[in-house]
Order: C-alpha cells, then structure tokens, then sequence
C-alpha cells in the first residue's frame, strides 16, 4: 500500500508538469488544445531516441522542450494564420504527430530499461550520498520496512523541478508579455485595442504549454523505461483531471494559488487512480473509464453541492419567515380581541 | 492629427446585401480637436471608427495619423497611437485580471512588451495616483478583479486605460449608452476632464444629442455613409436639439429615424 501511494507521489509530480501546460493553454488562453495527446509523446520520443543513441540524457530531456515547443507553434499557427477552429487545430496536429512520432522512434515502442537515463543518474548520486538508506532507515523505525521504496531521489529531485516550472510560471504570467497573454485568453478585442498582437500570442503561448507537455513525456519516459507511440492516448483528459480537481479542492485566488493547485490535482488524480485499480474489479484496461468518470464527478459535484446548499438556504429562510408572520399575525388577533 | 480622404467601403459588394457603409467621407480633426458624431442607426458612425481603428480596411481611401498613412497598418499596430473606448463596458476590461494589472497592461500599449513585470512598486505608486482622478475610490482596490467592479466602474477605468498613455487620437465608440443616466453623467464628465487635462484629439460617436451638444468643439451628422452636417465651434456654442433636427429634415427631407436619439 505504501509503495503504491509513493509511486503515485511520484508519477503524480512529474504529470504536474504535464498539467502545467495544459493549464496554460486550457486556462490562461482558454483554448481547449488536443495537441497534448500527440506532443507529450514527441517528448518521449526525441528524448528515448536520444538516450538510446547514446546521448547525455540530460542533453536528451532539454531537448523534448524544444521539440513541444514545435509543436505547440504549429498548433498555434494553423488556428491564428490558418484560421481553422481551434478544438479542430489541434485535433489535426495530434493526428500528424502521430505519424511524426513514429518517424521519430522509427518502431513503435523504445525501451529505456538498460539505458542511462537522467533518472538513473539520479539514483546512483543519491544511492552514493546514502539519502535512500537514511530515510528509509526511518521508515524501517515506523514499521514499514517491508515496502521500501527503491529510491528517494527522483521523487525530491521531481518535487524540486516542478516547483522551479511552477515558479517560472507564476513570474512569467506577471511580466508584461505573460499579462498579455492571459489578457488574449479573457478578453482578445480588449488587448488588441491596446497593441498586443493577439496571433504571436496566441503561438507562444501554446508553444510554452506543448513545451512542458512534452518535457513532462520525456521524464515519464525515463521513469517508466519505455516510450511508446499510444503513451500520449487521453493525456489531455489526465491533464484536464488535474486541473479541476486541483481548481476545485485548492482554490483559484491568485495565479500562484492555482499553479500550486493544479500540481496538487495532478498527485490526487494519480492516488485516486492508483486506489480505484486496486479494487478487484476493476483491470488496467479500464484506466480511461475511470479518467473519464474522475473528470465528470469533478465538474459536476461542485455544481451539485452547491444548488443543493441553495435549496437547503431558501426552504430555511421560507420557513423562518412563515414563523415570522405567523407570529406578527397572532399578536395583531390578540390585539383585536382584547379591544372588544 | 487625423486626416480621413474619400473614405468609401461596402460591405457584402456584389450581393444582394451590398450596403454602402461608408461613401466619400473626409475629415480632418487637428490637435485638440473634440469631435462629436450623431446620426441614426446604420448611418455608418461604428464604421467610421473601425475604420479609423484599423478593425476594417477602407476600399478607397486614405487614413492618416500624425500625418503618417495608417491605411493598411494593423489594428494593433495602430493602437499604439489610438485609445478606444467601446459602448459595452465588459469590452473594455480584462475581467478575471486585477485592476493594477489591466492597468500595467494598459500602460505597455505605446511600449514594446518585455518580460520585466507588469507592476512594479512605482508603476503601481503610478497607478494609484491617475486612479485617483476618477474620484471612485479604485485607488485603493487595486487587487480587485476587475469583474468584481460596477459597469459604471468598468467604463470609468476603460476610458482612464484607453487616455493615460496620451495617445494621439481618442475614439469613444458610444461609450455611455450602456449605462444608466447617473453613471453616464459620471462617466461624461470625466470623459470631458481627461480630453481636456491631456488636451487629447477625440472623436465621440453617441446617440445622446444633448451630450453631443453639450461636449466638444465641433459636431458631426451623418446619414447614409455621409458626413451630412459639421458643425464649427462658433456655430455649436448656439445648437439645440430642435435646431439639429431641424437641420436634419432640411437637409433629408425626412424625420430622424432613431427615436433613441430623439429621447436620449
């Protein structure tokens, strides 16, 4: 039990950053882009070609933000110069990266398990630095010595990344180009009456999402040892998880509050996952059902909750006023009779 | 400041929907100049200014500003040099940003964008200060989103957003229509007090003949496309409502069209 939540710890870490992106595109610019589904496996891919061609990996994982990056522009492109629909603008770009994909790898699936993957890396200089025997050490004291997990270092190492991607996030959408940005997402004829080019940033904008999307497939990669041509199949949907959940349990005061939200989200989605799989019921083959079911509970509950809190307010407030006139009237007959 | 020559544009040419939208129009505002623009629905005032704005391109025609040709200049090119206040008061905003930051956007329009932050602590010591001309007390919800904010509210900060940076030219699209008659007294006085503390060119396009009267230093009329009617300083320091219609049904031999404008 204790191993399965920490794996989800540390999946659902690196997923944020995936959801990261998607919070940019599917928040700040209010552009529902499927091109997720096709970029988180072009990072994948450029980074496993990479490091099973004998490159540095962490050279390799650099490399998947350049090629989301790619991606997202063209996406971009096709919507603001093209002027194709932008649900339909990304649905064709994920259709083309998949093809892209393939070429890339050159087969369908590359495995990573014998490579020296950033990960890997990681292990060695936290196994040397005796991190993993210390706090497993502690968790040997609690009682749980029999479900340690191998190592420490990609889940601290993780939380590190995601937190520096949160924070560039958060200062990036305060500077001038970023207010615009979220300007073009709320209102497009306000910020083009004063002088943003709303096209250039609508394109930087979803380069900067696919970016991260793809870096997040390229870690994932690594950690799973594997990349695979379906591995991006529903990542919007995992995204899109993330982002409500984590909007609706943490709160959207501030940018800063909803990046950190959405990281939240992300691992909650991963438990919620992970706890749902271990019902004998259910089999790994039913993952996306219960994506889809997490998000609909999701956007529905919150509505839900609150239309019954209103009813429970008003059948209240009626019954407090009946009382009340009730009353008024009973004084006003009392004052009757003793007048005759 | 702004030179409009033999301005003509069509909308849907060569169906049967063609309309003339615009037909043969010249203008010449000069510095400082307080244009008001009357006329009834569909006489082309909104074309006018999208034109001007760069939100339509002229067929025939030239438009310049500060003597330079912007006819072909993009729209949000052209929006360094003109503040545009529009009649819906959400158009004007960014509702889920703050005021601060809707104004530090506001404030980048006659600048290049770079990644230094949009509030700084003396841009925002800025802010409050020509916050504080609106006398609504915003000054002090600078954290406030802005779709928190009353329309009234909203239109007071479009029109201190769209003049702050002093832009060459001022197109106030309507911009009291939607508001009830306190608010656009609030928001026609403050319009008046901006133009003149930055002494800013502007064209006001209304259907409140009393506030076309009572606002600027020349009118406009137009019908059909047409400037029909310019009204100089000298002449206007002297119109009514009765005299302007009066003038119209001279000239087109009609009844204004617009009973809003008759109401207003």
């Amino acid at each position: 039990m204790f191993t399965a939540i920490f794996g989800s710890f540390e999946a659902g870490i690196i997923y944020a950053i995936m959801a990261l992106g998607v919070y940019l595109s599917f928040r700040i610019l209010d552009f529902p882009d499927l091109t997720v589904d096709g970029s988180f496996v072009t990072g994948a891919a450029v980074t496993a070609v990479m490091i099973a061609g004998g490159a540095n990996p962490f050279y390799a994982t650099i490399m998947a933000l350049f090629a989301g990056f790619a991606a997202g522009c063209m996406t971009g492109l096709l919507h603001t110069f093209g002027k194709i629909n932008n649900l339909l603008s990304g649905i064709l770009m994920m259709i083309a990266l998949y093809s892209i994909n393939l070429r890339i790898m050159g087969r369908s699936n590359i495995p990573l398990l014998n490579a020296d993957t950033t990960f890997t890396k990681i292990r060695g200089v936290f196994d040397e630095a005796g991190i993993d025997s210390f706090f497993n050490g502690i968790l040997s004291t609690v009682g749980l010595s029999d479900s340690l997990p191998e190592t420490w270092g990609i889940l601290i190492v993780m939380i590190f990344v995601t937190f520096v991607i949160k924070f560039i996030t958060d200062w990036f959408l305060q500077t001038e180009i970023g207010l615009a940005i979220r300007a073009t997402g709320d209102n497009k004829r306000m910020i083009r009456s004063l002088s943003a080019n709303t096209s250039i940033l609508v394109v930087l904008g979803l380069g900067l999402s696919n970016a991260l999307v793809a870096f997040s497939g390229a870690l994932i990669a690594q950690q799973g040892g594997f990349a695979d041509v379906g591995m991006g199949i529903g990542m919007i949907v995992i995204g899109l998880a993330s982002v409500i959940i984590g909007e609706a349990l943490f709160g959207t005061k501030t940018i800063a509050r909803t990046t950190l939200a959405v990281i939240g989200g992300s691992i909650i989605y991963r438990i919620v996952v992970t706890l749902a799989l271990r019902v004998e019921f259910l089999d790994p083959g039913d993952m996306k059902l219960i994506t889809a079911i997490i998000v609909i509970i999701a956007l529905t509950t919150p509505k839900i909750i609150d239309s019954s809190k209103e009813k429970k307010r008003k059948a209240q407030k009626r019954t407090r006023m009946i009382q009340a006139s009730a009353q008024t009237r009973g004084e006003n007959h009392a004052a009757i009779k003793s007048d005759s | 400041m702004l030179q409009l020559n033999q301005i003509h544009k069509i909308f849907n040419e060569g169906t049967p929907d063609e309309k003339m939208a615009i037909n043969q129009v010249d203008l010449t505002l000069k510095p400082g100049d307080f244009v008001t623009v009357i006329g009834s629905n569909g006489a082309g005032k909104s074309t006018l200014m999208n034109i001007i704005s760069g939100v339509l391109i002229p067929d025939v025609g030239e438009v310049r500003i500060a003597d330079k040709d912007v006819t072909n200049m993009s729209e949000f090119n052209r929006s360094k040099m003109i503040g545009r206040v529009f009649q819906d008061p959400m158009a004007g905003t960014a509702p889920s940003m703050t005021i601060e930051e809707n104004l530090a956007m506001a404030y980048s329009r006659n600048k290049t964008r770079t990644l230094r932050r949009g509030v700084t602590k003396k841009r925002r010591e800025y802010f409050r200060e020509v916050l504080e001309s609106l006398h609504l007390g915003l000054e002090n919800r600078l954290n406030a989103k802005v779709g928190l904010l009353s329309g009234g509210e909203r239109q007071a900060l479009s029109l201190l957003m769209a003049t702050f940076t002093e832009p060459s030219i001022l197109l106030l699209d309507e911009h009291t229509a939607a508001l009830d008659p306190s608010r656009a007294e609030l928001i026609t006085n403050l319009t008046k007090e901006i133009v003149d503390k930055y002494h800013l060119t502007t064209l006001m396009v209304t259907h409140n003949m009393q506030q076309a009267i009572d606002l600027g230093n020349r009118l406009i009329m137009m019908d059909k496309g047409q400037i029909i009617l310019e009204v100089n300083e000298e002449q206007k320091n002297k119109l009514t409502i009765e005299g302007l219609l009066a003038e119209f049904k001279r000239i087109r031999g009609a009844q204004m069209a617009s009973d809003r404008a008759i109401l207003a």
